[in-house]
């Protein structure tokens, strides 16, 4: 083994890189154009277009179980079950059906969260007030008025907690995907686990880890301003 | 309570041999109910748990659906309504009231008005003038939060919200149930003020004897099952009670009740003398329950009836000043002794 630089073509190595050191900042700024920023915004598409066609979905599901209660049980049971099954099994599932594509990764990311999403979005229907539901009623609101301005208006908390759990939750199993699509941090991670230079790896964990943490932020926000009555409460 | 101001904004109620059973229940919930509440009255619907109270109101706007009978309003059955229209047209109130949370005030009274498609000016005006009819004003309170108020304050507005499209009917199932008593004290005198102003139709339930007494042009009494046990005036109830039930729901002192539907100012005052200024004072705002237990109290058999202020139906004002030498210079009307109450009291 040589103990020069194992990463290659990557120009003059520096000092840092050189030495073999467990994490290079210089090096990360330098590649951080053409590598770290575009596998970050891969990795946001991914996770973007996974949670919201999961919280579509889910609220739709949600929704149409809230209206008519015997489908809660049938839909729990089948989504808890996709739950079950590991991603990564869930990606061998599907490579065959669908092959190495987006399409794959964004199946299995959506069948993998659903059921956490719908479980919490159908208790925070179930668990508004029963007396404001009452009085909607009671002043002549119609079906849909009651779901939109009310229901789904008190659901929100419960909303965003599913959305915070799932939203980090699919951060994470997007790093898996690399196994399917060379895309996101997670293709970074894969290829630096073969090589002894720890900075892209290093750098790309922690980036997913930023994210997550960003994310989870920004979901907190957005509850905040969606719930300006939660804020109120009498001291 | 007087009811001869009707104004053509209020409707009357009829049930018309109304049975409600519901699905797989073994006997009907409510059963053959006939009675009339004329326009501008309060009807209270007074009866033990589970006798089917809610329910008989809930068959007015249709959030239950009658399985026998009729119900009128204003001469037309509630059932040529389609249930939405029918409901934007009758007032709502529950106990906790119900507000929206997540609404500020004034948007929880805006409800109705909005989904009516009233435009934006109309709407706002109507919630201002609204928080103003029951003494909230809206600079002060329309951007609040429901959980900002308290629970008399929120209690107010869910009456502000019920009539916010000027109903002629509103129906009010246990409002103040979850008040404290000196709060559903004041509120209830804040509505009977507000109730002598707007005069809509009432049905209000209840299952307090006492707030039925004092809210009620006439009470319903239900017993177990659903049945009708009788429909009176209080008055008439807490004399004539219709049979033993009736007569044990009303209790006991059902005679002392009866004491609370007359005022001082309504009876023939015996001039007063000289030596009544030892007597005990209560302005001629009180009951005579009021006057029998100041005299019970102060160990004499007549009290000395003072001039009290404006005598509006209590209002923000604690409740006419029992006992106390009015502040200023109240003047005496005369004294009551206890036989003039006994005998007012048993007409
Ligand atoms: N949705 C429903 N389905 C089936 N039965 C019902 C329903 N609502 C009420 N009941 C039954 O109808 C009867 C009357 O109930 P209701 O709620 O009208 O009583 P209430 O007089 O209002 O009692 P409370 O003073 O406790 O509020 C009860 O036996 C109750 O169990
Ligand atoms: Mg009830």
């Amino acid at each position: 083994m040589s103990a020069g630089p194992v990463i290659p073509d990557f120009g003059d190595p520096s000092a840092c890189v050189a030495s073999d050191a467990t994490f290079c900042a210089d090096w990360f700024t330098d590649h951080w154009w053409n590598l770290f920023w575009p596998a970050l915004l891969q990795h946001l598409e991914l996770t973007l277009i996974a949670v919201v066609l999961g919280f579509v979905l889910a609220v739709a599901a949600a929704v149409l179980c809230h209206f008519k209660g015997w489908l809660a049980a049938p839909v729990s049971a089948v989504t808890s079950f996709l739950y079950t099954v590991p991603p990564l099994a869930l990606f061998q599932l599907l490579v065959p059906v669908t092959g190495f594509s987006v399409l794959t990764v964004e199946i299995a990311l959506v069948l993998y969260s659903i059921y956490l999403l719908f479980t919490t979005f159908l208790t925070g229907l179930r668990e508004v007030p029963g007396d404001a539901v009452r009085a909607a009623r009671g002043m002549g609101l119609t079906r849909r008025q009651i779901l939109f301005k009310v229901e789904l208006r008190l659901a929100v908390p419960s909303l965003i907690a599913g959305l915070r759990v799932a939203t980090v939750m699919t951060i994470g199993i997007v790093a898996i995907a690399a196994y399917v699509v060379d895309k996101g941090l997670g293709s970074l991670i894969l290829k630096a686990l073969q090589s002894p230079f720890n900075t892209q790896f290093i750098g790309a964990g922690a980036l997913a880890v930023v994210l997550a943490l960003a994310a989870d932020g920004a979901l907190v926000l957005a509850g905040r301003l969606l719930t300006p009555w939660a804020r109120t409460r009498r001291a | 309570m007087s009811t001869e101001k009707t104004p053509a904004s209020a409707q009357d109620i009829v049930f018309d041999h109304v049975v409600k059973t519901y699905p797989n229940a073994a006997s009907p919930a409510v059963d053959d109910l006939s009675l009339t509440v004329s326009a501008g009255e309060i009807c209270v619907l007074l009866g033990p748990s589970g006798s089917g109270k809610t329910t008989a109101l809930m068959m007015v706007n249709r959030l239950a659906e009658i399985t026998g009978g009729d119900i009128r309003i204003g001469g037309r059955s509630i059932t040529d309504h389609d249930p939405i229209e029918l409901r934007r047209s009758i007032g709502y109130v529950i106990q906790q009231t119900g507000l929206f949370p997540h609404l500020t005030i004034a948007d929880n009274i805006a409800t109705v008005p909005k989904v009516l498609g009233w435009d934006k000016r109309r709407v706002k005006d109507r919630v201002a003038e609204l928080l103003d009819l029951v003494g909230l004003p809206v600079a002060e309170f329309g951007r609040r939060y429901p959980s900002q108020l308290s629970g008399g304050q929120r209690q107010r507005v869910g009456i502000a919200r019920a009539l916010a499209a000027d109903p002629p009917v509103m129906l009010m199932d246990e409002p103040f149930g979850a008040l404290d008593p000196i709060t559903r004290e004041r509120v209830q005198d804040e509505f009977l003020a507000l109730h002598e102003r707007i005069r809509k139709t009432v049905i209000f339930v209840s299952h307090d004897i006492d707030e039925a007494v004092k809210m009620g042009d006439r009470i319903a009494i239900f017993r177990e099952g659903g049945k009708l046990a009788q429909y009176d005036t209080p008055r008439t109830l807490l004399k004539e009670p219709a049979d033993e039930f009736v007569a044990r729901f009303v209790g006991a002192d059902r005679g002392l009740k009866r004491l609370t539907l007359t005022r001082l100012a309504e009876l023939d005052l015996t001039p007063a003398t000289s030596g009544d200024a030892a007597l005990p004072a209560i302005g001629a705002d009180a009951s005579l329950r009021a006057a029998l237990s100041l005299m019970v109290a102060e160990g004499t058999d007549a009290v000395r009836v003072m001039e009290s202020g404006d005598g509006g139906g209590g209002g923000e004002v604690g409740a006419g000043g029992e006992g106390g030498e009015g502040p200023g210079g109240a003047k005496a009307l005369g004294t009551a002794s206890l036989d003039a109450v006994r005998k007012a009291g048993a007409a």
